[in-house]
């Protein structure tokens, strides 16, 4: 075996979406040597997805907007399980950090002041999603992108992590000691060949678990690496249950089920029906928003044009509650062709409008499905989407529950309670990107030494990676993931049934077994079978988690539906599901929810 | 197979040049075939001076528009003829150098003629013949960067045929609408269209500013020649038409060939 | 327990594809590294409504496990799929099957203007190096009342160039590179040219970088013949609204003897 290539740092981010690349800015800022490795290129990184806007409340358009209602908002749309602190952190520093994009190159759209244009979004009481067009992540990216060039931050790009590195000191578990973080072990997608990184901090900002999932809007990418990698070195895991089932992922054609739809569209006028053309959403308005939410469509259409006398259309309400309403509509007979509802916008607005407000909407229609939506409706249906649960963080810092171990963005659990509103995952990434990084370079600074890897965790970690090569005729990786994906999709999917989890968790249980026996084909250069059957561990921990804790949760609240347990309990209410793993047993406790504070509470009361 | 290009050492082996199969030889044979016909056209016109002008229907061609030398045809000479005899070639030559030049530097017919005759490349993807490439870096071509100046010069040209145009309908004291008239105001109209949709002109108008939001009339003036540059090419192709059919009424014209219908 | 899929199943949300419409098709896809490598035959299915990207998928399922294909989102909005199908520039997850001519075959190779790696991934590395190469964005102070003020219609022409997703067919299909591997040093490339374009016309920027563009970044080495303008899967008007407006600033300051007269081509205006 050739020498193996090492590298020196003091902070090291994993993953270069928005969280990665903000965290890697602010651990550079603070003097730490840092460096960003990735699956993919720069700039390719989930976060190009993300079309509608960056939740911060500037108050540019309505000057009644702060950080206090946005707060409230981000509580309520989580069912307040949310973590409070993180919850509070997010709306104090969301526009502190949107102006520093713009400080850096983000060209936003601009209101008639000049300022910071703001729209509206689902669950938010104001106008207050930055935005740039239909491709604000595609904007976010490019702009910490291009920061992160100007500094000079190594970025290692189409290198997988496949283990973290620790000094051995703790419990024994995968044929290593846990420990504190001494660092990464990866391959380089190109070569195969495999690279280690001495760090002391290190950043998760891997993103979610979409790839685990059938029809999904995640990319290959999002196969729950931070997650898994987190897990195997003894670091906690937050409400795996909560998924978000984004309510409008294209239906067709089926090669792009699954891609979203952004809820722009339905901020600017559009509305959804069922195949008898009715506006369905009326029926669906929960107790909980009925408050602020029209019932009536003539109200509903004022609302665009005087925001302060009427209340929202009902499509604007939490994404959970209009995919669990498109759903029954589709179960009761009045969905599509294909199986989903009829998004309208062509009837509501001008061409000239819906192509000036969604360019890439327009583009992605007219050149995926062939569908001109400035004519015709779109067919749409819920996609997985996002994973509010994630690794366990300590509010202020992003700690995970290793030391030296940080997780920003996606990747990390709490701040989005049991739902995510749209335009917070962004405003998430910049917030708790930058306080990783601060955390992280303060502590790798505090240091006296760093932590080494321990002896015999590389030739471990190599064994592992190299395992698909060693066996012969095992399955095709591609095809365990398709059942996996199928099995997630239908057993744990937007509808939950205790029996069908339970099968979902015996599927699970052979499918780890036959995990153990994929081969892959060909040698270690640019192999995605290979790869594939890398990741394949990492979204099956990830998939049984999720399972788990779905099970375990008895109630339904935000992503997470239970057929047999329909209603919200109160109990469950003030519950935390924490989920470890030790060498493959993956296990589950409840914990309290942190409490608000009153002078945070009171918020609550005033609302009502 | 060491080589240069698409087949340089490290990228892909694949023999052909192009794999395209779609017909990507028909533009550039098109552009070929028609440029170098105007060129022999305009050339022998340019250079024969003869019936470029019909005294009876007030016609002048174009291509001798402003007509500046004392060689003019009597009544063609709209400016007087302030060259005099000096020069002893064509009256056309003088003026045909504007266009010639706006059009030689103008940055859709560089990219017509860089495909069609240099072949540099033919078309998208398709590998070029030649093995060195500066571009337009050095002379000659880094003459193109005086785009604007041709711009500038050649402007009054449209205007100029217009008036010939309209000096055919006002002839002599009387009106009278002949076809031949409608023929120049429509090369008028087109190449003055052309003119104004140049990416020069844009950059003048406007192009140039940061803050359009501080020039509310420049930046009018740019939205209107943005529009119009969006047919830039479309325009190119139409105005060299129009001015090369107007020739060519003229010519038949003043031959006697046939006689200009008109009402009036 | 069976897992099915179909469209009575509505809680999937996933019915099943009408294999009415399917039929078999003849892929030449392009396997081999830096040293070798050559067209190879599949035979393939495809289904009603699929992209290339997806016959791609399928033939590294079911018959190349190992084949090498680089993308992410398969929605047009990453530009990591970009490779040549029948000899064009395209991003294979955005080039639908019913757009290719019925019943030819379908050649698939990566792109030819950059190394390759393996298969349909080639080394991009020449584009990250380019972007190392351009001054960074230097904004001017913020106004007294601590904002950024910038107009809607001052922000457009930038923020159509920012529409970028960096898929680098531009930078593939241009043949300054392209057919003369030479010249990669002294030429930045399209997806450059919109980027210093972008920032040139920023309304806060500070920097100059319009000597930069023609001196070190081979502005003048394009020739404007537009295939970088034909490719775009984003639709950028790279050629008339970012190459042509730069040079025609650079011929402000170095070009136009007017400008120089008038002393007005000694630095950036900013107006």
């Amino acid at each position: 075996m050739t020498e193996l290539e090492r590298h020196s740092y003091d902070v090291l981010v994993i993953g270069a979406g928005g969280a990665g690349l903000r965290a890697a800015i602010a651990a550079h800022e603070a003097g730490a040597r840092t460096a960003v490795v990735c699956k993919s290129l720069l700039g390719k990184a989930h976060t190009v997805m993300a079309e509608g806007g960056i939740a911060a409340a500037m108050g540019n358009v309505w000057p009644e907007d702060n950080w206090k209602v946005h707060f409230r908002d981000t509580m309520r749309g989580g069912k307040m399980l949310n973590n409070w602190r993180m919850a509070q952190l997010h709306a104090q520093e969301a526009p502190s950090r949107v102006w520093e994009l713009e400080e850096w190159g983000a060209l936003f759209d601009r209101t008639k002041d000049g300022l910071i244009s703001q729209r509206d979004f689902g669950g938010h009481r104001y106008a207050r999603l930055a935005h740039v067009g239909d491709r604000t992540g595609l904007e976010m990216i490019r702009t910490l992108q291009q920061r992160v060039v100007a500094l000079g931050i190594d970025v290692y790009m189409e290198c997988t992590i496949t283990r973290l590195l620790t000094d051995g000191t703790g419990e024994a578990a995968h044929g290593a000691n846990r420990g504190n973080i001494a660092g990464a072990f990866g391959y380089w997608r190109e070569t195969g060949r495999f690279v280690a990184f001495d760090a002391p901090a290190v950043i998760l900002a891997t993103g979610g678990i979409g790839k685990t999932f059938k029809v999904t809007s995640n990319s290959w990418e999002y196969s729950g690496d931070g997650h898994a990698l987190a897990a195997r070195v003894g670091g906690t895991l937050l409400n795996m249950e909560f998924i978000q089932f984004h309510p409008t992922g294209m239906v067709w054609p089926p090669s792009v089920r699954g891609i979203l739809v952004t809820e722009s569209v339905r901020g600017d006028g559009g509305i959804l029906k069922n195949s008898d053309g009715k506006r369905f959403m009326f029926d669906y308005i929960p107790e909980f928003f009925k408050a602020d939410t029209a019932d009536t469509e003539a109200e509903a259409d004022r609302w665009y044009e005087d925001k302060t006398n009427n209340r929202r259309p009902p499509e604007l309400l939490p994404r959970d509650e209009v995919a669990r309403a498109i759903n029954a509509e589709v179960k009761a007979g009045r969905g599509t062709p294909a199986g989903g509802a009829f998004l309208d916008i062509a009837s509501r607005r001008t061409p000239e409008y819906i192509r000036k407000r969604l360019p890439s909407m327009y583009h992605q229609f007219k050149e995926l499905a062939d569908v001109d939506i400035t004519a015709e409706p779109m067919e749409v249906g819920p996609t997985c989407h996002y994973i509010m649960g994630g690794v366990e963080v300590e509010p202020d810092t992003a700690a995970a529950m290793v030391p030296g171990l940080y997780a920003a963005g996606e990747v990390a659990g709490g701040m989005h309670g049991s739902n995510r509103l749209g335009g917070n995952s962004l405003s998430d990434l910049i917030v708790f990107g930058k306080r990783a990084g601060d955390a992280a370079a303060d502590y790798a600074k505090g240091l006296g030494s760093a932590p080494k890897a321990a002896d015999g965790q590389i030739e471990v970690a190599s064994k592992e990676a190299l395992a698909p090569f060693e066996r012969e005729g095992g399955e095709n990786p591609y095809a365990l993931h398709q059942e996996l994906q199928t099995t997630m999709n239908l057993l744990v999917g937007i509808i939950r049934d205790a029996d069908e989890m339970r099968d979902a968790l015996a599927k699970l249980q052979e499918f780890k077994d036959r995990a153990k026996n994929v081969t892959v084909e060909g040698n270690r250069m640019f192999n995605p079978g290979w790869h594939l059957a890398v990741d394949l561990n990492n979204m099956l921990l990830c998939s049984e988690m999720v399972a788990k804790a779905a099970l375990e949760r008895e109630e339904s609240r935000g992503g997470h539906t239970r057929n047999d347990f329909p209603k919200a309990d109160p109990e469950w209410g003030s519950k935390n599901l924490i989920l470890s793993e030790k060498d493959g047993e993956v296990s589950l406790v409840h914990k309290p929810l942190p409490v608000m504070p009153d002078d945070l509470k009171v918020l609550f009361e005033e609302s009502k | 197979m060491a080589g240069t290009g698409v087949f340089s050492p490290g990228r892909a082996k694949i023999e052909a040049r192009t794999l395209r199969r779609d017909r990507w030889w028909l533009e550039p044979a098109i552009t070929f075939t028609v440029f170098t016909a105007f060129i022999i056209y305009s050339t022998i016109r340019a250079f024969w001076d003869v019936n470029i002008y019909s005294a009876e229907d007030h016609l002048l061609s174009p291509f001798y528009s402003p007509c500046l030398t004392n060689d003019c045809p009597e009544g063609a000479s709209h400016l007087g003829t302030p060259v005099g005899d000096w020069f002893p070639l064509s009256p056309a030559l003088l003026i045909l150098i504007l266009p010639l030049g706006f059009r030689m530097t103008c940055y859709y017919y560089r990219k017509a003629y860089y495909r069609a005759f240099w072949l540099s490349p033919p078309a998208c993807a398709v590998a070029e013949p030649h093995t060195k490439y500066t571009g337009e870096t050095r002379f000659p071509l880094i003459f193109q960067n005086a785009h604007r100046w041709f711009f500038w010069l050649s402007l009054p040209l449209p205007i100029l045929i217009g008036y010939d145009g309209i000096d055919a309908i006002y002839a002599d004291g009387e009106w009278k609408f002949g076809l031949g008239a409608l023929v120049l105001l429509v090369a008028a109209v087109t190449l003055l269209a052309y003119s104004l949709s140049c990416h020069s002109c844009r950059h003048i108008m406007g192009g140039r500013l940061n803050h359009f939001s501080k020039h509310p009339i420049r930046y009018w003036g740019w939205t209107q020649v943005t529009k119009l540059n969006g047919k830039h090419m479309q325009l190119a192709w139409i105005s060299l038409i129009a001015v090369w059919f107007a020739d060519f009424y003229v010519l038949m014209v003043a031959a006697d060939v046939f006689g200009d219908p008109h009402i009036g | 327990m069976t897992i099915t899929e179909s469209a009575n199943n509505p809680k999937a949300f996933a019915p099943g594809v009408d294999k009415s419409k399917s039929y078999q098709a003849n892929f030449k896809v392009w396997r081999g590294n830096s040293e070798t490598g050559a067209l190879q035959d599949y035979s393939v299915e495809v289904n009603d409504g699929e992209v290339v990207l997806d016959i791609i998928f399928r033939i590294q399922a079911d018959q190349a496990n190992d084949m090498a294909v680089r993308w992410n989102c398969k929605a047009g909005k990453c530009g990591s799929c970009s490779a040549e199908i029948n000899g064009r520039p395209r991003l294979m997850c955005m080039t639908r099957m019913s757009a290719l001519p019925p019943g030819e075959e379908v050649v698939v190779t990566p792109m030819r203007a950059f190394p390759v790696i393996k298969d349909l991934v080639t080394d991009v590395s020449f584009n990250y190096e380019k972007a190392k190469q351009i001054p960074a964005f230097a904004p001017k102070p913020r106004e007294a009342d601590g904002t950024y003020r910038m107009q809607q219609i001052d922000v457009e022409r930038g923020q159509e160039f920012r529409k970028c997703i960096e898929c680098f067919m531009c930078q593939n299909v241009c043949h300054v590179v392209r057919d003369h591997e030479e010249n990669k040093k002294s030429f930045a490339g399209p997806r450059f040219f919109i980027r210093l374009a972008e920032l040139d016309m920023h309304p806060l920027d500070t920097n100059d970088r319009q000597m930069l563009a023609q001196e070190k970044h081979g502005l003048g080495m394009c020739n404007i013949t537009k295939c970088c303008t034909e490719v775009c899967p984003e639709h950028i008007k790279i050629t008339d609204n970012g190459i042509i407006p730069l040079k025609e600033r650079v011929v402000d300051r170095k070009y136009d003897p007017l400008f120089k007269i008038l002393g007005l081509s000694k630095k950036k205006t900013n107006d």
